[in-house]
């Protein structure tokens, strides 16, 4: 039973990490919190919903298209909402994230409808593989396994390539980055792809373990997958990544051993925020946002 | 004529920070901008760089063998790409990179492995303590180490002109002498220098070409022997 709720704590938890991720990574750069990303989670899951189910596109196209629909969506809501204020005050950016927010789960109304849609889980992902007493789906396994691999793809971007240490450059002093030849409006297009993409798979994960896509289903994850790039540490992707996976473990098995608690399992990414802003308002591996001298 | 500075007026919301300057620099040589902080000399290096948007007047580049442009409206990262680089006041350096980090950084133009190992290699040569803290982060080094790295990171991009915003700014006098002596060398193997300085006697004993900037416009110019020599410098400047 605990290795069920374990391997199910950490598959959440490296969603929420995915997610988190996207925003950790365009806060570390703009200081934005880019609340349309949690839309950008949804529109993946859509788009590998009409592709796989409407369209019965096999499944490993199904979620390229998600992937590059999303990925361009992030792009567009980049250079139409947040590139034109790039010199203007910070809060006119995140004015204008919200806006995007609504925009998009509003449009996602119109066009896909409010009804949520059943998603057929591809029967392959759901067979269970029985060891001993432990009853384990390949789904389940999965998404921990994609998470740690996607991760570390990103951090091997980040660490180890020019563009990679171009965005590193850029968190710090943007003007310096662009006296050194950097066209900064290029990287940061490319961390949106790269958050854009991430949200898209963790989109397409979700809707496969809660089989369904719905218009705001982009928006608890959303904010769930912020709270765990900040109690990680904002501007941090391991940061993101742990505190994915932190909040994955208390949401499972705080229900799982309290599960007179299941109402309140929403709140708890919410006591995780403010018991970490309290203790330490930098989160866990997140370092001090220095004043630049 | 490498750089031709035709009438420069810079404006920062109501001031008139630099008010009409002519400045000319030939390839192979060091020239000098020197005056007093708030004079405008970082103002003027800062418009060649691209950072300054919307001043009036013009500046002409001509690099070897190439027509001459102009560089006004041109953004920073396209000058480095046509062989201007500038190491900013204050040194600027990235404080959670590596010393290595940085220097490569200041290669990002370029596309050649090779040449941008050989160049880390000429920086070390240049400043061997850099080398010997490559893989520190550069908010660990010191003020001078520092200093070191920006003039290094400017050089990696092998700029025609390398322009240095007051490279001995907050430097202990030692390590002010070995600065500048690291400027005359790299004149010495060819580069196009823009210096500009608060030290004016170090500044004006290594320029070919010196500026005096008083509140925004060009009070005195000639070689910089001259200068040393003029009364007015030397009250103002070199105490007298």
């Amino acid at each position: 039973m605990f290795v069920q709720h374990f391997i199910n704590a950490l598959g959440l938890g490296a969603l929420y990490g995915l997610i988190a991720i996207g925003y950790t990574m365009v806060y570390g750069i703009l200081r934005l919190i880019n609340f349309a990303h949690g839309d950008i989670f949804m529109l993946g899951a859509y788009f590998v919903f009409f592709a796989t189910i409407q369209y019965k596109l096999p499944w490993g196209l199904g979620v390229a298209i998600a992937i590059v629909g999303a990925t361009a969506c992030g792009l567009l809501v980049d250079r139409i909402a947040y590139r034109p204020l790039r010199g203007a005050p910070r809060i006119s950016a995140l004015i204008s994230a919200i806006g995007v927010s609504f925009f998009l789960e509003n449009l996602a109304v119109v066009i896909f409808t409010g009804m949520p849609r059943a998603v057929v889980q591809p029967p392959w992902l759901m067979k269970p593989v029985i060891l001993g007493e432990v009853r384990l789906i390949p789904l389940g396994l999965m998404v921990p396994v994609i998470a740690f691999v996607l991760v570390s793809g990103l951090l091997w971007v980040v660490y180890k390539t020019k563009p990679g240490l171009a965005m590193r450059s850029i968190s710090h002093d943007i003007e310096t980055t662009r006296l050194l030849g950097v066209s900064v409006d290029k990287i940061i297009a490319l961390t949106f792809a790269l958050g854009s993409a991430l949200a898209a798979l963790a989109g397409i994960m979700w809707a496969l373990r809660y089989p369904r896509v719905e218009p705001f289903m982009g928006v608890f994850p959303g904010f769930k997958a912020f709270i765990a790039a900040v109690f990680g540490g904002i501007g941090s992707i391991p940061g993101a990544m742990v505190g994915g996976v932190i909040l994955g473990f208390v949401e499972i098995m705080s229900v799982a051993f309290f599960p007179k608690l299941s109402g309140y399992k929403d709140a708890f990414a919410f006591v995780l925020l403010i018991v970490i802003l309290l203790i330490k308002p930098t989160g866990l591996m997140g370092e001090r946002m220095e004043e630049k001298i | 004529m490498m750089l031709d500075i035709k009438n420069l007026n810079i404006w920062y919301g109501g001031i008139h920070a630099v008010k009409g300057i002519h400045m000319n620099i030939e390839k192979g040589e060091i020239v000098t901008l020197i005056g007093a902080n708030g004079a405008g000399k970082s103002s003027a290096i800062r418009a060649i760089a691209g950072l300054v948007k919307g001043y009036k007047g013009n500046i002409v580049y001509t690099r070897s063998g190439e027509a001459a442009v102009s560089l006004s409206g041109r953004p920073p990262e396209e000058m480095v790409k046509m062989g201007i680089a500038l190491s900013p006041e204050g040194r600027r350096i990235l404080p959670q990179l590596t010393v290595e980090e940085n220097l490569r950084l200041g290669a990002y133009i370029r596309h050649d492995k090779a040449g941008v190992a050989e160049d880390i290699d000429y920086v070390y040569g240049l400043f061997p303590r850099l080398q010997e803290r490559r893989r520190q982060k550069g908010g660990t080094l010191s003020g001078g180490e520092q200093q070191m790295l920006a003039v290094g990171r400017a050089l990696m991009s092998r700029p025609d002109l390398l322009m240095l915003d007051e490279p001995s700014l907050g430097l202990a006098p030692i390590l002010v002498s070995e600065v500048f002596s690291v400027i005359r060398e790299l004149n010495r193997q060819g580069k196009t220098i823009l210096l500009v300085e608060q030290n004016a006697f170090a500044a004006l004993k290594i320029a070919s070409k010196a500026y005096v900037l008083e509140v925004g416009s060009i009070v005195i110019e000639g070689t910089g022997e001259e200068l040393l020599q003029d009364s007015r410098v030397k009250e103002a400047y070199l105490g007298g």
